[in-house]
């Protein structure tokens, strides 16, 4: 149905040509789904761009052939690439809520692309948007009709995009990362429905993720992409078991799995004994009755209802749930960037919670409580190099000057493992994962005794993923830290946590050892949480 | 395992060569920097190099046309019009870059604070621009400079309060989509206080945008000086600027004498687009991500 031969696709720069795919050819066949994984950069976007024919600007198909049911994608006139998008080929997008015009009604925006290919009139458009929601079981369509895309939650506009993408009926759907930044629950809702329809309606389907779990319980076919070429290509079952190209077997190990160990994420050669990290009695945090409420337009939002949690000394306690169920502000309170409403905090035996957040950042318990960041780029000032980044708490707290200043950011970053020459580049100039080292460096800089982590690794590769939370667990063994993990991920948490817990809606529904609240969990609500995780194949255990 | 390959990513480079950079990538910058450096050089070293005294009449020269003694001709009192041209950049540029230094820090200071802490400064803050601002700004810089008194000092002063506004609000934008940013928390953590991180983190990233408005503001308060004294108010003959010189030789295009008036209003049409082209150059300068 759909044939890619020796495709190449180049961008014109300001440094020159880039080649973003460098000659690939797959087959697609009618009621496949086939999974495109890769890391950032592979040209796995690029490819479903070049197919619809949108490239940015500056991009060109430099070589090869792509023919969908006969047409030459690549030479047809724009005017019939203009009927071809929508009607046989469409996409569903990274983003639903950038994909979605803002201040047009979501129905209008399924009436345009109906419209547009004249499969309704004027007097049906109404009824056959309706149609479309009802298709992407969007409870109440007649009503959701009116609504504006900011009303909507994530999970609701990445359905209306699906509804949008599947108006017309088409023959091939291509999904660019459709779930990225969803909740993981709403993510196997999306998922599911996807999948359900491609097969109802016989479409043939390119799902491309950076998620190799993901692409193994829904894709019937995987092809491994990185730096614009295929890699490995296969039934996803024997990519799992039995991977033949060593960037694949990388990604394969990278991927947090059931009964897997922190170390058995990097690859084999450097996997070094795990360093233990020794678990104190005493308590450092106690959290007792802790509530924050926010004055909302319309009446209160309670946050966090009143929450009590310990962490014992040299302790890794996740706290996990998902958008909304109140961890992110409950870090920012134990962090004190942000004044609790009520309740104690007890830090070393002192109460912390009724030192105004603005005042703390000259308490001397400041350099005793870090935390790292969830986004990396967002995180470090885009006018510091990561030298100033680093060196900021140093000279801040720790009262560092001179000389000695110097010599300290570079045992960090030797230590987090940043190459030396990198202290001078700006952040732009530095990719993720050395990003994420460089808010670690100014995190651990002080020898915190309480670092709290909030989704470190959100927005990193999977690769990059498995070595930074190795970092971490060296980090915890060497320096003797607390850790604090936030995440909406139960497998990345089990990898790292001693204690877990369960947030939903501001409240603790469950806690207890992590292997416990995963191996047998009690709550509903942790139930759902697991069961929605992506299962990828076990690994055959001979590595 | 490395993250990425050392060699893919651009090496960071000095803010010199980066400046040839930006020069070299877009010729407009170019254009704009070299024409910015001719007016500043008439501007420092106009009054010792012009071949005449921008203040000596000669009855016996009056109203001279363009010729090779007199580049511009002379005007009605028989001063060389050309000498007098060059002089006055000297007097125009500095109320304007008076005016925009004062605007620039009142400005941001007031931003700075509004953005940040919010609340009732911030509302006050902004009744009191949109105040300035339901003004005609020309109208309330002739009112304030009436009020105040026929000097120079007044013309800036009044040239700054008018734009005050622009600036406040610029600052006001850039900090307040900025007081939560990652960076600015992780600065707190870092022991910063509030001042400091306002300060230190948050202000100096609204700087690529107020480099623009800075530069078209140069524009507007040479434009506005001139105006000022060619209504008659600030600056007041014989000193030779701009808007004076238009002003005295707009009496004489009906008779023929073109060259009064003409040559000051190209002068000072010169320096205003200069500094509105000067705006994405200097951005692209002060904005540390250009720099790959």
């Amino acid at each position: 149905m759909l044939s890619v031969k020796d495709l190449a696709v180049s961008f014109q720069t300001r440094r020159g040509t880039v080649d973003a795919v460098r000659g690939i050819s797959f087959d697609l066949a009618k009621g496949e789904i086939l999974g495109i994984v890769g890391e950032s950069g592979s040209g796995k976007s690029v490819t479903s761009y070049a197919l619809m024919r949108i490239l940015d600007a500056g991009g060109t198909i430099a070589a090869g052939e792509a023919t969908y049911s006969g047409i030459d994608l690549r030479r047809a006139a724009e005017r019939d690439m203009r009927d071809i998008r929508g009607r046989e080929i469409s996409m569903i997008f990274q983003n639903p809520r950038a994909a979605l015009n803002p201040i047009r009604k979501v129905g209008h925006q399924i009436e345009d692309v109906l419209r547009r290919h004249a499969r309704a009139t004027r007097q049906d458009a109404r009824a056959k948007a309706i149609a479309a929601l009802r298709a992407v079981r969007i409870n109440d369509a007649e009503a959701r009709y009116d609504a504006y895309p900011f009303e909507l939650s994530g999970g609701m506009c990445q359905r209306i995009v699906c509804a949008i993408a599947l108006a017309c009926d088409p023959r091939l759907l291509i999904a660019d990362e459709p779930t990225t930044g969803l909740d993981i629950t709403t993510q196997k809702a999306v998922m599911d429905l996807v999948r359900d329809l491609i097969r109802e309606r016989g479409m043939s389907s390119i799902l491309i993720t950076h998620d190799l779990g993901l692409a193994a319980q829904y894709c019937d076919r995987i092809m491994v992409m990185k730096d614009g070429v295929i890699v490995e290509q296969g039934d996803p079952v024997q990519i799992f078991s039995a991977p033949q190209h060593p960037y694949s077997r990388k990604l394969v190990d990278a991927t947090p799995r059931v009964g897997e160990s922190i170390r058995s994420l990097l690859p084999p050669e450097d996997r070094k004994a795990e360093l233990p990290h020794h678990v104190h009695d005493r308590p450092l945090v106690e959290v007792r009755n802790l509530t924050k409420t926010y004055r909302g337009s319309s009446g209160p939002v309670h946050a966090v209802k009143g929450i009590s949690f310990s962490i014992k000394q040299g302790q890794s306690v996740g706290l996990v749930g998902e958008s909304g169920c109140g961890k992110s502000t409950t870090s920012e309170i134990l962090v004190r960037l942000m004044d609790a409403t009520s309740g104690e905090i007890l830090f070393d035996g002192h109460d912390i919670a009724g030192i105004p957040a603005q005042g703390f950042a000259r308490n001397p318990r400041r350099a005793e409580i870090q935390m790292v960041f969830q986004d990396a780029t967002d995180s470090l000032n885009p006018r510091h190099t990561a030298r100033q980044t680093i060196a900021d708490p140093l000279h801040r707290l720790g009262g560092l000057r001179g000389a000695k200043l110097a010599t300290r950011v570079e045992e960090l970053a030797t230590l987090v493992g940043l190459p030396l020459p990198l202290l001078d580049r700006f952040p732009h100039q530095l990719s993720g994962g050395q990003k994420a080292r460089v808010g670690i460096a100014r995190a651990v800089a002080l020898e915190p005794k309480f670092l709290i982590l909030d989704e470190p690794t959100a927005a990193l590769d999977v690769s990059i993923q498995a070595v930074v939370l190795n970092l971490l667990v060296d980090l915890r063994a060497k320096l003797g830290m607390t850790y604090l993990f936030v995440s909406h991920d139960l497998h990345v948490v089990r990898l790292l946590c001693d204690h877990v817990i369960v947030m939903k809606a501001g409240e603790i529904v469950e806690q207890g050892p992590a292997q416990d609240v995963m191996s047998n969990p009690q709550h509903d609500y942790t139930k759902t949480l697991l069961a929605a995780a992506p299962k990828p194949p076990a690994r055959r255990q001979v590595a | 395992m490395t993250d990425t390959p050392l060699k893919t990513t651009p090496k960071a480079t000095g803010g010199f060569d980066h400046l040839i950079y930006v020069l070299r990538a877009n010729p407009v910058t170019l254009l704009a920097f070299g024409m910015f450096a001719l007016i500043m050089l008439s501007a420092i070293l106009g009054p010792a190099l012009v071949p005449y005294d921008p203040l000596q009449t000669n009855a016996a020269k009056a109203l001279h046309p363009p010729s090779w003694d007199h580049w511009f001709g002379t005007d009605n009192v028989g001063r060389d019009v050309f000498s007098r041209v060059i002089v006055a950049t000297r007097l125009d540029l500095w109320i304007s870059v008076a005016a925009v230094a004062l605007s620039f820090v009142v400005g941001s200071v007031l931003g700075c604070i509004a953005g940040y802490w919010g609340g009732w400064p911030d509302i006050v803050l902004n009744r009191i621009l949109d105040t300035i601002m339901a003004f005609p700004l020309f109208v309330l810089a002739m009112g304030i400079v009436a009020a105040l008194g026929n000097t120079i000092e007044n013309i800036i002063y009044a040239t700054a309060i008018i734009n005050v506004p622009f600036y406040a609000r610029l600052v006001r934008a850039e900090v307040n989509i900025r007081r939560s940013a990652g960076f600015a928390q992780a600065a707190k953590l870092s022991g910063n206080s509030d001042v400091r991180v306002l300060a230190m983190h948050i202000f100096p990233n609204a700087l690529p945008p107020m480099m623009v408005q800075v530069s078209l503001n140069l524009g507007w308060a040479i434009l506005n000086a001139a105006g000022l004294s060619f209504i008659g108010l600030g600056v007041r003959p014989p000193t030779p600027e701009w808007g004076i010189m238009v002003a005295e030789g707009a009496n004489f295009i009906v008779s023929g004498e073109w060259w009064m008036a003409v040559f000051p209003g190209l002068w000072l049409m010169m320096a205003v687009f200069t500094f509105n082209l000067l705006g994405d150059g200097l951005r692209d300068i002060v904005d540390p991500r250009k720099r790959t």
